[in-house]
């Protein structure tokens, strides 16, 4: 069974991510049994049919699709996945956050793609929390990209104060 | 200036670590050439024509004299010693080894530097008016405002990856020295009515191959608002701005793509969800961030020094020195000088470790410790007393450093060209050269007055050549180097780009062009008009007209546009 790291660890996993052939109709695609991460054509074209359905639901964002499609739906997800084609295409990085800090997203969002680790210390912040990295590299040795540095400026979704606050808040009274 | 805390301190150590496992992971065959080429440029580390170059971090132009002693001693020990300033207000090693440049880093990291995102799709080096503090037309300094952003940029989670590398410049001043409009953003501080402090926020402005001033989206952004509003502005761009072709992934192009109206919706509709959000700045943070610029420790002096006016009077050479490298202070008795860069035979903004020491000790003698580098590629020593200004001027002449032509001719703005950068389609540095051998008769210079004059070796318009009075472009035409010279570009409140002349030049075809131009300024000038003025009210023909006399052209050169790797532009 493939491996990805959530929540800080390798976990084995088996949702598997389904990308439609070019030109094929999203009404017409067979959904393969199991965990499936939707691309966001079929959710749309039969969201009321998976609604109806059993199975839990998963769908993926490629980089140029924004999260606002998802916006009254993301609660039905258990797992929401984020594509970087490449990882020098930092799109995704708003995509997670928005899900995050807009519309409240609480699920999984899963890195999809060329996700490597030197990257994953940004994700993370942005509230990527599962990470898919390209099978051929050492998915053990990644995980200490989670956590490169110990503070940081900005706030994100990881963190709910930017820095300045925070050292107001520690200065001697 | 700014001194790091604790904190800032933990967080630069740990990108030093965070590179030196990279080097070695890409050394170790675990990170391929590709995958380390972003993060290896957002630590500042090119491979250029002859090997690395390592760009340093000066942000917004602020230098302790420590700092630049240690930039001495790493260009000595690292490097060929000497280093080079660019218009970002930062400092290229031309010559450093790949495999030292984590010890570099380290080096850097012990006095507060770094090399962090001076180059790649992020946020660089934010850069500003190099007499903030002591400028007599400041609003107010610009700096602490530069350090919130610093830290708002160093490493932003959402924004390190973003279609095309984006430049933001703060202006404060009357006069803006900062470039504000050929930046992604532009920052134009404002006090209004009430006293409150905001910014009128420009965007979308930019040189290389599709140079454009900013456009005005926002009149008066309230301070506290300044970073939720970036926010704002680096999401749109981040999700909607062009990925399928680097030339036109700058936000300028998607500014123009909408129009200003829908761009400037988009902002304030993203804007709307985070305005009053974690990211709003309290005014005790503006304090905290302000006390480190607090003023030196100005004395009360008399406006004027009765002996350094009558010096004026008597030594000629050190009385032009003053005119041109001397600039107005806002304490009485002060004064800022610019040490020029620019000196005849010398590369424009190269300084050798021996100038280093020379104006770091400068510096702590005369400037309370801490001086300044511009976008002009000279450095600035704020606050000296009016009674100090002949030592400084004699000792920095020692040093070659007080050549009397800021603001002049040959105080160029240039690249350094295809001598070393790999991106170059022309060298630049030898046309500097020749420009400054034909050009050598200081009282000529002072004649002809206030110019500028840039070079820049190619489209990626480092070297500004569309904001100078005369911009030179290296273009590679069947593989020869030729120049293309534009004229009537500025900077400052009035900036504008300038205009192409005509046909491109051969290399030694360029001094006598610049000849031939300013022949026609000094024939019709009136009175007290610059360059700029004559051109503007006699227009481009007569200049036209005798650059190419003699000069037949058939064609006119096009600009190669040869895919080049751009990446690290």
């Amino acid at each position: 069974m493939p491996r990805i790291i959530k929540n800080e660890s390798i976990v084995e996993d088996d949702w598997q991510v389904l990308t439609p052939a070019d030109g094929e109709a999203p009404e017409a695609v067979a959904l393969p049994d199991g965990l499936v991460l939707l691309p966001l054509s079929i959710w749309l074209a039969r969201r009321a049919e998976l609604i109806a359905g059993q199975r839990p639901l998963g769908v993926w964002l490629d980089s140029d699709e924004g999260p606002e499609a998802l916006a009254g739906d993301v609660d039905r997800f258990a797992v929401i996945g984020v594509n970087f084609p490449k990882f020098t295409d930092g799109r995704s990085y708003s995509s997670a956050r928005l899900l995050r800090e807009r519309y409240g997203y609480q699920g999984e969002i899963r890195a999809l793609g060329d996700v490597l680790h030197d990257q994953l210390f940004y994700m993370r912040r942005c509230g990527i929390d599962a990470y898919a990295l390209r099978a051929d590299k050492d998915i053990d040795k990644a995980l200490a990209g989670l956590h490169v540095f110990s503070e940081t400026y900005q706030a994100a979704a990881d963190q709910t104060q930017p820095l300045f606050m925070r050292r107001v808040a520690q200065e001697p009274a | 200036m700014y001194r790091y805390d604790s904190t800032d301190q933990q967080i630069i150590d740990e990108r030093v670590a965070q590179y030196r496992d990279q080097i070695a992971r890409h050394l170790a065959g675990e990170l391929s050439t590709d995958e380390l080429r972003p993060l290896r440029l957002q630590n500042g580390l090119y491979i250029q024509r002859h090997g690395p170059m390592l760009r340093i971090a000066i942000p917004y132009g602020m230098l302790a004299s420590t700092q630049l002693r240690k930039l001495a001693e790493i260009s000595r020990r690292y490097d060929r010693s000497f280093g080079h300033f660019t218009t970002r207000q930062n400092m290229q090693l031309n010559w450093p080894q790949f495999e030292e440049t984590p010890d570099i880093l380290a080096e850097l990291a012990s006095v507060e530097m770094h090399a962090v995102q001076t180059s790649g799709n992020c946020v660089r080096n934010i850069t500003t008016d190099h007499f903030a503090g002591c400028a007599p037309d400041e609003r107010a300094d610009p700096r602490p405002y530069c350090e919130l952003m610093r830290q708002w940029s160093t490493f932003h989670p959402e924004f390190a990856f973003l279609p095309r590398k984006f430049k933001i410049a703060v202006n404060a001043a009357a006069a803006d020295r900062a470039v504000i409009r050929a930046h992604d953003i532009g920052l134009d501080l404002r006090i209004d009515d009430s006293g409150e402090i905001g910014f009128r926020v420009f965007v979308g402005g930019g040189l290389g191959r599709t140079p454009i001033l900013g456009k005005p989206i926002r009149d008066f952004l309230p301070r506290r608002h300044l970073l939720s509003y970036l926010d704002a502005i680096l999401r749109v761009y981040n999700r909607y701005g062009r990925r399928d072709n680097m030339y036109k992934a700058r936000i300028k192009i998607l500014l123009q793509a909408l129009g200003v109206e829908e761009f400037t919706r988009q902002v304030e509709d993203e804007w709307a969800h985070l305005e009053d959000g974690p990211t709003t700045v309290s005014d005790a943070e503006f304090e905290r961030i302000a006390a480190h610029f607090t003023p030196p420790a100005w004395e009360t002096l008399p406006a004027a020094d009765p002996a350094h006016a009558a010096r004026l009077t008597t030594d000629k050479a050190f009385a032009n020195w003053v005119k041109r490298c001397v600039q107005a202070h806002k304490t009485p008795g002060y004064a800022a000088v610019t040490l020029s860069l620019k000196a005849p035979g010398v590369a424009p903004g190269d300084i050798t470790d021996t100038q280093m020491v020379a104006v770091a000790d400068l510096a702590d003698r005369f400037s309370f410790g801490e001086l300044r580098v511009s976008h002009e590629q000279n450095v600035v020593l704020a606050d000296v007393r009016q009674s100090d200004l002949y030592e400084v001027w004699q000792i920095a002449r020692s040093h070659r450093l007080a050549t009397a032509n800021i603001g002049l001719l040959t105080d160029m703005i240039c690249c350094p060209g295809g001598d070393l950068c790999s991106l170059a389609n022309a060298r630049s540095i030898p046309i500097a050269d020749a420009v400054q051998q034909k050009f050598d008769d200081l009282d000529y210079l002072h004649d002809i007055g206030d110019i500028s004059l840039n070079i820049s070796g190619c489209m990626n318009s480092c070297g500004h050549h569309h904001v100078a009075n005369i911009g030179i472009l290296g273009v590679d035409k069947n593989n020869e180097e030729w120049y293309q010279i534009t004229v009537g570009g500025q900077q400052g409140n009035a900036a504008a780009i300038g205009k192409v002349i005509g046909p491109s030049f051969y290399a030694q075809e360029v001094p006598l062009v610049i000849a031939a131009l300013i022949d026609v300024y000094l024939e019709n000038r009136s009175a007290s008009e610059r360059f700029i003025d004559t051109w503007q009210r006699i227009g481009m023909e007569p200049f036209k007209a005798r650059a190419y006399i003699g000069r037949d052209r058939r064609r006119a050169a096009k600009i190669d546009s040869s895919e080049r790797e751009l990446v690290n532009a």
